[in-house]
């Protein structure tokens, strides 16, 4: 047995879950910001997309040398490729996190347009998502990833009608375009998080069962 | 149309000893079959079981059937000697004669009562091209073989295999013995004749099986545990015992 090489992935995965707890709490402050109105929590953003870089680098540069040095095959190729798909997606996600923080702190200094109430569901739903996305991936659990699968067009539908309502009262109001466009980035900074956490779902079952489930080329039902 | 070979249900005793049991394997194709596993499996004996080198070890009994074209190699009237000219043998280390490389590569036609000296000529020369030998020897054919370096040995006893046409060529464990660059070479050579022959090869370098064969058995005690596209035996094996040995959790 290479025990070596059975510590050293243990090692890098502890890295990419310490780099998804980062990305989970960055999108965390991104929505408490918005929804307790609280433009000081976005302080810490800043260090953690700073963290958050470092380990997408180091983790590409682990994964690298692990596969030249050991040549691994089979549910533990799977596991390295599946940790660089990951290692991607969540540095995506603390872009978007920053963003969203961006158009946070635009839109907590003007008056709220009106109570949100699709925008607080969408995020819901997305952190949601986003946080099941990496248990799943701790537990290699295809199940739930599967579950990930579903909900990401309840998040397309929930985006679809918020847009459809700022662009409403973008036509009824001019002086409502920033904040309307604001808020319409936001909740696609959002979507794009739900994407984020679909693909990481998709990355679970290929390396749980070998399956690729992108594009539906495989159904992600059976 | 029958495949190329065919095993069934094969079981292979050594005395009380069962090393192989109820194997099923197809060779057929353009295809380079890979046999992995732990030493003592059976991986070289069901290799050696394609040609019947295991009929002179005393006290084996074999049930089960070979099919070569479908004709049974055990049960048929097929001449060993027929046999082994269709179903030629590398091992693991080179085992040229102690004769010059051109005596070598004729060995086998000398044995048919090949006389053409022109043909021979070019058989000669044509094998030693196909095992990439000829730009490297052909200066050298009355050379002892012996002198050789041990890759061009193992090249020349491919080339020896080849001058007498086989249908199908048994490699056990063929780079053993080799460094890697010659090693390289040997699988490159193999990648150009899997056009023209079926190859079997027994290899403990699992890279090696990865890197050169299109389907893959994997054995443990005496029983085909998994067989099937190499890319998928190790990528996603179904079989446990096929993942912690390909991942090395085995043993």
């Amino acid at each position: 047995m290479d025990r070596h090489f059975f510590d050293e992935l243990n090692s890098v995965k502890d890295m990419l879950l310490s780099m998804g707890s980062l990305t989970e709490e960055m999108v965390n402050i991104a929505v408490r910001a918005l929804v307790e109105h609280d433009i000081k929590l976005l302080d810490k953003i800043p260090e953690n997309e700073a963290r958050v870089n470092r380990y997408h680098v180091d983790i590409d540069e682990y994964c690298l040398k692990l596969i030249a040095l050991h040549q691994p095959t089979a549910s533990d190729l799977r596991f390295l490729l599946g940790i660089t798909k990951i290692n991607a997606e969540l540095e995506r996600v603390g872009d978007h996190a920053v963003n969203i923080c961006r158009g946070v702190s635009t839109v907590l200094e003007q008056a709220q347009l009106k109570p949100y109430i699709d925008i607080p569901q969408m995020v819901d739903i997305v952190s949601r998502m986003f946080e099941d996305s990496l248990h799943a991936f701790v537990n290699l659990d295809a199940d739930k990833a599967r579950f990930i699968l579903l909900c990401d067009d309840q998040v397309d539908q929930l985006r679809y009608k918020i847009i459809q309502e700022l662009t409403e009262i973008m036509s009824q109001d001019p002086s409502k375009v920033g904040i309307s466009v604001q808020l319409i980035l936001i909740a696609n900074h959002f979507e794009k998080i739900a994407d984020h956490a679909t693909n990481i779902a998709e990355v679970v079952i290929f390396v749980a069962q070998g399956k690729d489930v992108r594009h539906h080329f495989n159904d992600p039902i059976d | 149309m029958p495949k190329k070979i065919e095993i069934s249900k094969l079981d292979l005793f050594y005395g009380d000893f069962q090393a192989l049991k109820s194997v099923d394997m197809t060779v057929d194709g353009n295809n380079i079959v890979g046999l992995i596993g732990p030493s003592g499996c059976g991986k070289s004996t069901l290799l050696r079981t394609i040609n019947r080198m295991n009929d002179l070890i005393e006290g084996v009994k074999i049930k089960g059937e070979i099919l070569l074209d479908g004709v049974d190699i055990y049960r048929s009237h097929m001449e060993i000697y027929e046999l082994r000219k269709r179903v030629g043998m590398v091992f693991q280390r080179p085992n040229p004669f102690p004769l010059s490389v051109y005596e070598n590569v004729t060995f086998g036609l000398k044995v048919e009562k090949f006389s053409d000296r022109v043909k021979t000529a070019e058989i000669v020369e044509k094998s030693l091209k196909d095992a990439w030998l000829w730009d490297e020897l052909k200066d050298k054919l009355k050379e002892s073989a012996l002198t050789l370096p041990l890759y061009q040995q193992q090249r020349l006893c491919i080339a020896r295999l080849l001058a007498v046409e086989p249908e199908v060529i048994l490699m056990d464990e063929p780079c053993s013995a080799l460094d890697p660059i010659a090693t390289m070479k040997i699988e490159e050579l193999m990648l150009d004749l899997k056009r023209n022959y079926h190859i079997v090869i027994v290899t403990h370098n699992m890279q090696q099986a990865s890197r050169v064969s299109d389907l893959c058995g994997y054995m443990l005690l005496g029983e085909m545990v998994e067989f099937g596209k190499t890319s998928d035996i190790f990528t996603n094996p179904q079989d446990k015992r096929t993942l912690d040995y390909i991942t090395g959790r085995y043993g």
